[in-house]
């Protein structure tokens, strides 16, 4: 910006350079280096291990379609928003037949690169993972207008948190509110102790959308059966609640979710990622204590099964999915995907063990909920909700 | 520079010379402060072999081949030596010279990658680095990096000033923040005795939350954003590049290269770092010979503190442009280990963080073109820390000479 003639001296060198001969000189003098002593050779070796590799990026044909998706610090093993993203990709490596990368990312400071090397290596739709990506992706998408980009759980906003639409970046959201509320109407209707609780990892729009779908429900099931169930760890006027700080300690899960239970919460929903698996083994070691899971069936991807009344399901997998084959026949919109009921981005699952215990009044009423969240008559608010 | 005021041998052989205090204790520190550099390097060689077995046992390919290795020997080999070749090279071309890539510009960015994952790595590593040399092990750095980057970071977008005095008072905003963290920890040891490992590493925790809590009032972060993240700085706040735009090397480089000439001056040149050179080498002696260790104990944390805070302004003024709680990165501990890798010497640190910051860019290429998990640099770089820790280790792989030995044949 400052050294204004280094943009001279940086456009007379942009010119595509011999990249072979490059290397053939240096593993000749590699070669030269491979005569000398033992220690000096163990060094040589390494450069010509580094040497003679070949890399794969510029092989790709072009009609090939590659999808590639950065993760946040949590990983592709968070049993929670990377997990299902990855889990998409590969189901498209699978079903569309593209080609993938993907890169995680450890830090902050990570997520840049790592979506620029993605940006390098000719993705034709890149994914970010979680509203940390979103300056990332952001910057790449404005940078590189041919190509598509997609960010898992945010939206795209400007530096005042105003919502801005970009034309080759697309935002997958989840309304997961709706799909909560169902929860907590079953949670309030199957607790014995009139009791239910929740609990968050860090107090984010994408964590407290579930807790308001949740404690609305609960709401719901009072009003119209004159009971008094009572929500713990979470009020939705003052927006304020208990948080066990981060997605990764699950130690904080189990003492946050003893609390609840010593409170008589008789059912719990963690909305924490792996966290809840600390929840679920509090739940587990007291009596009687049920979950509901978030994010995908617990049923399922936990061993926890026997002790779960449900789950509140986010179907990123699906969207993302849906997405590359969108891109991949050239269909890409920027028009943000807005998972809920109706179009089954988010959903309850089946009760599983608790199938017989959750009486079929219940059920039904879930059911005409659920038609009536879907037909416009009821809607759930949350402050959180992605707009 | 020598191991000049190291004069420690490893315990089990105490130096035959008469200044050698009787009643020295085996010190840890500066056993591993006297290593040689060889040790270092070795340390990196054998670091980078076994990053390759790793990454052999963790590709499928390679398994698969060694399933069939009596069958095909050769099969088994071509493919272990590319695919660790395959690794290696990409973490080269990512970290110093990209030969694949499309244009030259693309070519030599890794460099300057390099440069900018080392910068705040060199920057905390000096602090770090400071502090062993006065005898304190200041595991603080993380901590103090969050501070600096949290205030230079509000100062960033909180404040709007003309361009580089803005950057500047928010820079000195981040050489404040660090230099009170630290100085915390500085302060307790000197009056109570309080250990500073154990009040730097629960100051880390202490900022860490700061930060978050921080993050979710809009005082603080100056948006309407739920998300836990700040306003983004204002463009005058921002380190200006050294190069136009697809670069991202920024002044903080040289806030680095000017932070490493000064923390050299100040040990070898100053008066106050001489105090703290002898107070670090033997705190009893320093007192007998007038030095107030306290008064030492309390500036050396200190000025690590800044260098460190630095090292955080540097990276939210410098690259991230926005406070986030994971602004620090993992900056704090990996400078604890550039510190080692540099025997706490200045320069040594310099390069070690340079090294760093290669592994660091180069890392992620490695990872998006290649597939090789990007747990394996942080493998390569603990084990690095693990064998400089441990010094006789590498001296018996290798069969070196114990360092006494080497300072009696010198």
């Amino acid at each position: 910006m400052i050294i204004q003639w280094f943009h001279k001296f940086g456009g007379g060198l942009c010119a595509p350079i011999d990249a072979s001969a490059g290397r053939e000189q240096l593993e000749k003098r590699v070669n030269v280096k491979k005569l000398v002593s033992a220690v000096s050779m163990v060094a040589a070796s390494a450069l010509v291990l580094s040497a003679c590799g070949s890399g794969d990026s510029g092989d790709s044909n072009a009609e090939d379609f590659l999808g590639c998706m950065v993760s946040d610090s949590g990983g592709w093993d968070d049993q929670s928003f990377n997990q299902s993203g990855k889990e998409g990709l590969e189901n498209a490596v699978k079903n569309l037949g593209i080609e993938e990368k993907d890169a995680e990312s450890q830090g902050d400071a990570d997520f840049k690169p790592n979506v620029d090397n993605m940006i390098q290596a000719g993705c034709n739709l890149t994914f970010g993972v979680g509203f940390l990506l979103e300056d990332a992706i952001q910057e790449a998408a404005e940078a590189n207008t041919d190509l598509n980009f997609a960010l898992i759980d945010s939206t795209f906003s400007d530096a005042d948190g105003k919502p801005v639409t970009l034309d080759n970046a697309k935002p997958l959201v989840f309304n997961t509110a709706e799909a909560a509320y169902l929860a907590g109407y079953v949670a309030a209707a199957t607790s014995e102790s009139g009791k239910v609780g929740t609990f968050g990892g860090i107090q984010i729009p994408s964590v407290t959308i579930f807790m308001d779908g949740f404690a609305d429900g609960v709401k719901k099931f009072n009003e119209e059966n004159k009971k008094n169930v009572k929500l713990l760890g979470w009020n939705k006027e003052k927006q304020d609640g208990s948080f066990s700080g981060d997605f990764e300690n699950q130690g904080q899960g189990q003492a946050l979710t003893k609390q609840l239970i010593s409170q008589g919460a008789d059912v719990v929903m963690p909305v924490a990622g792996p966290v809840g698996l600390g929840a679920a083994a509090a739940a587990k070691e007291a009596k009687d204590v049920k979950l509901v899971w978030v994010d995908s069936d617990g049923y399922e991807s936990t061993e926890y099964g026997d002790i779960i009344l449900t789950s509140v399901v986010k179907q990123i997998a699906n969207a993302v999915e849906d997405t590359v084959a969108e891109a991949q026949k050239d269909n890409f919109s920027s028009e943000p995907y807005v998972g809920t009921l109706e179009n089954e981005g988010v959903g309850l699952a089946p009760y599983h063990d608790f199938d017989d215990k959750v009486p079929e009044d219940v059920k039904k009423k879930v059911e005409e909920l659920k038609k009536q969240i879907i037909d416009g008559s009821l809607t759930v608010e949350s402050e959180s909700t992605p707009k | 520079m020598t191991t000049d005021i190291s004069p420690a041998a490893p315990s089990a052989t105490p130096p035959p010379s008469a200044e050698a205090e009787p009643d020295r204790e085996p010190n840890l520190l500066q056993d591993i402060l006297s290593g040689s550099w060889l040790v270092s390097v070795l340390a990196i060689v054998v670091a980078l072999l076994l990053g390759g077995v790793l990454i052999a046992v963790s590709n499928a390919e390679v398994v698969a081949a060694a399933a069939n290795i009596v069958a095909a020997p050769g099969m088994f080999f071509s493919t272990l030596f590319s695919t660790v070749g395959e690794a290696y090279s990409a973490l080269f071309r990512g970290a110093i010279f990209d030969w694949d890539a499309r244009t030259t510009e693309r070519a030599i960015r890794p460099l300057t990658e390099s440069l900018v994952s080392g910068t705040p790595l060199i920057l905390t590593g000096l602090g770090i680095a400071l502090a062993f040399r006065s005898g304190l092990f200041n595991i603080g750095g993380q901590g103090q990096v969050i501070l600096g980057a949290t205030i230079a970071g509000f100062l960033g977008y909180a404040l709007h000033l003309p361009p580089v005095v803005h950057m500047l008072i928010a820079a000195i905003g981040g050489i404040i923040g660090g230099a009170i963290w630290a100085g915390i920890a500085g302060v307790l040891k000197a009056r109570t005795g309080a250990n500073e490992v154990i009040v730097t590493i629960m100051l880390n925790s202490i900022a860490g939350y700061l930060l978050g809590y921080l993050l979710k009032q809009s005082w603080f972060t100056h948006t309407d954003s739920a998300n836990p993240q700040s306003r983004s700085l204002d463009d005058s706040a921002q380190m200006f590049l050294l190069l136009p735009s697809p670069f991202r090397l920024h002044f903080g480089f040289i806030i680095a290269i000017l932070a490493t000439i000064f923390v050299w001056w100040l040990l070898e040149r100053s008066t106050i770092g001489f105090e703290f050179k002898a107070v670090g080498a033997n705190p009893h002696a320093a007192r007998t010979a007038g030095i107030s260790v306290s008064k030492v104990t309390i500036l050396v944390m200190i000025v690590a503190g800044a260098l460190a805070g630095l090292g955080g302004a540097a990276q939210v003024l410098g690259t991230e442009y926005k406070l986030t709680g994971g602004i620090s990165g993992s900056i704090g501990f990996d400078a604890i280990t550039v510190a080692l890798l540099g025997r706490s010497k200045p320069l040594g640190t310099f390069f070690a963080g340079l090294l760093f910051g290669a592994f660091k860019a180069g890392g992620y290429l490695m990872q998006s073109q290649t597939g090789t998990p990007i747990d394996i640099v942080l493998v390569v770089q603990s084990v690095i820390v693990l064998l400089i820790a441990a010094p006789p280790l590498v001296r018996s792989i290798f069969r070196l000479p114990t360092p006494v030995l080497k300072r009696k044949e010198a």
